[in-house]
Formats: structure tokens, sequence, C-alpha cells
């Protein structure tokens, strides 16, 4: 394992845990107020969200396939999910589906 | 949270795929423990990215960590190296899974946390190590496996709305998208959105138009 590596996967780790640990470092007693409450219920549904859209961001939705592939399969994650409600198909399936769509060139 | 051992696969075998012995893929895991920023990660590495580039990216695509131990700080209970570990593990899935089961009366909230926490991760190392040896071992197109992380983040949103059960939260993120793509802040588009999403939050309490 190279020392850039090793540099790597350390700064990774530090930067992530510290964006973890932040609130925690900064608020001692923030959590108790009822505006974190609203905050702390209604922004991780927007952020996940957000989440979705960004993974997408990438896509060309103006030129062939159109963002099919991606929206095929982003259609099959939640009606799967929405049917067994088990992350681990759901993920799984999708994925699948889109590997195909995308490897075999079937809507290309 | 069996989500985490397919998904922690598919970034093993993208590791792999790069050539990587596996057990990088194992450390990164235990380390850094974060899905979306180690997906990130196979790419910087391809890049050979700039330390300081590693550190900025990670910290951008993190910081909706930010607001998760905001939400949780009234629920850790737990101190020294416990608590460290429920912040260090605070990864989408933990927060989406703590924050749905809601608290029950008698029950060791701290255990059940910890408990939650490490089978979380044990299920992404075990996962990243894996796909790590699964590349090694067999010669495998991974075009389209990076589909996993959005699939992630789509079976969470759905979660997240049975936990709220409220629409406006998504209309928000709708919008913040839609007006940080018009600026076309494309780099920071994720902190951009995240911060009009919290001030269009903020507005809504404001106006009375949200709880």
């Amino acid at each position: 394992m190279s020392w850039y590596l090793v540099g790597f996967i350390a700064v990774m780790a530090l930067a992530t845990c510290l964006t973890r640990a932040l609130p925690f470092l900064l608020f001692r007693r923030g959590g108790d107020h009822p505006l974190m409450a609203y905050i702390g219920r209604y922004l991780p549904p927007a952020i996940m969200l957000l989440l979705v859209i960004y993974c997408m961001q990438a896509v060309d939705f103006t030129e062939p396939p159109y963002g099919a592939p991606e929206l095929l399969a982003s259609g099959m994650v939640v009606a799967v999910h929405l049917l067994w409600r088990n992350s681990l198909i759901s993920i799984g399936t999708g994925t699948a589906l889109y590997m195909y769509l995308v490897q075999s060139g079937l809507l290309v | 949270m069996f989500g985490y051992i397919p998904m922690g696969m598919a970034f093993g075998l993208l590791m792999a795929n790069a050539d990587y012995p596996w057990y990088v893929a194992t450390l990164m895991g235990l380390f850094i423990y974060a899905g979306a920023a180690q997906f990130l990660a196979v790419g910087l590495l391809a890049a050979q990215a700039g330390l300081l580039e590693v550190a900025v990216a990670t910290f951008l695509l993190n910081s909706r960590h930010i607001f998760y131990g905001l939400s949780l700080m009234h629920r850790f209970k737990a101190r020294g190296w416990r608590r460290f570990y429920l912040i260090f593990g605070l990864t989408d899935e933990t927060f989406s899974l703590l924050t749905s089961q809601p608290y029950q009366p008698g029950q060791d909230e701290t255990r059940a946390q910890l408990q939650m926490t490490a089978l979380n991760q044990s299920y992404w190392v075990v996962g990243c190590t894996l796909g790590a040896l699964l590349g090694q071992a067999i010669e495998f197109d991974t075009t389209g496996l990076e589909f996993t992380l959005p699939a992630l983040f789509i079976v969470l949103v759905i979660e997240q709305y049975r936990s709220v059960r409220r629409l406006f939260p998504f209309a928000i993120a709708v919008v913040a998208a839609v007006v940080t793509f018009v600026l076309g802040g494309a780099e920071q588009m994720l902190l951009i959105s995240i911060a009009l999403a919290l001030s269009l939050l903020l507005l809504g309490r404001r106006a009375g138009v949200t709880p």
C-alpha cells in the first residue's frame, strides 16, 4: 500500500468524521430546542431526495436514450420497495436492471 | 440495513476493477465508513486527486451529516468511546434507522443504538471485503454497478416518507434542486441545494405554512 493511499484513506476518514462530529462539538444542548427538532425532522427527507437528484445530475435527458435506463431502474426500485419493503431486494433488482440496460445497449 | 451488503459489494467490485488489493476496500469500510464518499473515492483515486481536494470534496459530500447529528443530539445519551463510536458511525442508513424507530420506554436506548450502528458497519465491511475478493477472483463487467448508490437513496426517500408522512419536505427539495440547477452551481450543487432547502424550511415555519 503506497503512502498516497494511506494518506488518502486517513484524510477521507477525518473529513467524514468531522462532518458527523461537528454539531456535537459546536452545540452542547442544541438538540432540545424546538427549532432543532423541527429541522431534525423535516430536513433529512429533503436531503435524501436531493441526494437522489444529485446522483442523477450527470444524466443527459436531451439525448438518446433520454435517461431511460435511470428512469426505468428508479421506477423498478420504487415499485419493488413498495411491494416488499426489503432494501436488499429493491436495491438489487433496480441495480441489476440498470446494469442490464446500459450493458446490453438495448435503449441506445 | 441489509442494503449495506450489496452496496458494499458493489464498492468492493469497483475497487477490484481498479486493481487495488482486497484489503484496501476492507480498510476503507472500517475507517472511512461512508457509502457515498467511498464511491466518490474510486473516481478520486483514479484521478490521483490531491489530498486537499479529497478533504474538501469529502467534507462537502458528507456535509449533510452535520444535520443528522443536530437531530439526534438529544437522543445520544452515551458517553466516552461509546459516544464517539455512535458519532463516527452516523451514516445515511444508520441515521435513517435510528430516526425511524421510535424510542420504547424501558429499553436501554444507548445499547440499542450501539448494536444498530455496529451491526450496520459490520454488514458494510463484510460487503466491501466480499466484493473486492469476488472482483479479484473473476472478471466482471461493473458498468452500471454505481446505480447501487441512487437506488439506496431512493429506498431511503421512501422510508423517510413513511416516517414523516408529509410531502412538503420533498417539495422543498425539488424547488431547491431546480433553483440550484438554474443558478448553475454544478460543482457544489449538493451543498448549495441543502442550504437552500434549510432556508425554505425555516421560511415556511416563519410564515406558518409548515408545522
